[in-house]
């Protein structure tokens, strides 16, 4: 009798060990509930390996074709149903076009996103403020003209069309 | 049942032939042409204007942005997006021979730089105003 009553809370310990080992792996090395940057990390990797042509022929019209994991899900599928009014500009498509390109994103959007938040803008999120506030990057970088706007990937990040922002290919403008 | 296949089908085929159209390359004259059949419907047309295509093309209407904005004040020069700073590649078909060959991308663009510009679709006489200023442009 007394075994079968330990059985239960053995079992809810156990559950609760892996539990736990599995919030400490996500966090990697940092607080938070949700794992790393709040749970609004940028997948790995940004860009699939297989690309697709109208995502990249029609987001790169006006900007570079940011990475699709560099937003969670949601954030996709807000922003590919109000493209009439994208950034205070009409980068409307047909439904055709635009149902091939939110497919494209979600399936390739942050695979490491656990919170619910689902911002329009990249440099809102926790891991984005995180890698370019003060400590990163000298304030007056942003005054720099050629930057013009944290937006603006290229500046610093040469190869951010192709999904690449590792540290050692960044090239801060002067 | 056979009907019914049979209608399907007609209706897919005749869908493809369509899509088939709209994609089709044109020379920018013929979406012109195309403009005015359009616009020859509506009370009061007469004619595109080179004229007024410039003036309009030059013009904010209210919004922040005037077509120039982006395409500078010569269309066959390479713009700059006023936002992002991409580089937009000159629109007059003299010096781009892809510009207006493509229906499908020609109703795109107007109806975003329209809503841009203007904050509603543009009339077929100010499209054809506007591509009639541009095709007297000589690079």
């Amino acid at each position: 009798m007394s075994n079968l009553n330990i059985l239960p809370v053995l079992a809810a310990a156990i559950l609760a060990g892996s539990l736990s080992a599995n919030i400490v792996h996500a966090d990697d090395n940092e607080k938070g509930s949700r794992g790393k940057y709040s749970g609004e990390n940028r997948g790995k990797p940004l860009q699939p390996a297989q690309n697709n042509a109208k995502f990249q022929q029609e987001c790169s019209s006006c900007h570079i074709a940011y990475s699709p994991g560099l937003l969670p899900a949601a954030s996709w599928r807000k922003m590919m149903t109000g493209l009439d009014k994208h950034f205070g500009s009409d980068a409307s498509l047909d439904a055709q076009d635009n149902k091939e390109i939110t497919d494209f994103l979600v399936k390739h959007s942050s695979n490491r996103w656990s919170a619910t938040t689902a911002p329009l803008q990249i440099t809102e999120s926790v891991w984005f403020k995180r890698k370019h506030d003060a400590h990163e990057i000298n304030p007056v970088v942003w005054k720099n003209p050629q930057v013009k706007s944290p937006a603006n990937c290229l500046a610093c990040h040469p190869q951010a069309e192709r999904g690449n922002f590792n540290e050692h290919d960044i090239r801060i403008p002067k | 049942m056979t009907t019914k296949l049979f209608t399907a089908t007609l209706a897919l085929m005749l869908v493809s032939v369509l899509t088939a159209q709209t994609v089709r390359a044109e020379t920018p004259n013929e979406v012109l042409i195309s403009l005015h059949k359009e616009a020859a419907g509506t009370p009061g047309f007469q004619n595109f204007e080179a004229a007024r295509g410039k003036i309009l093309f030059n013009t904010k209407h209210g919004n922040d942005w005037s077509c120039s904005s982006c395409h500078t004040d010569n269309p066959s020069a390479q713009g700059k997006h006023a936002k992002t700073g991409k580089i937009v590649a000159p629109l007059a078909p003299s010096a781009n021979a892809e510009r207006f060959t493509n229906p499908k991308k020609v109703e795109k663009w107007f109806k975003r730089n329209c809503n841009d510009v203007l904050g509603r679709a543009c009339t077929a006489q100010e499209k054809g105003d506007v591509l009639s200023y541009l095709l007297t442009i000589k690079n």
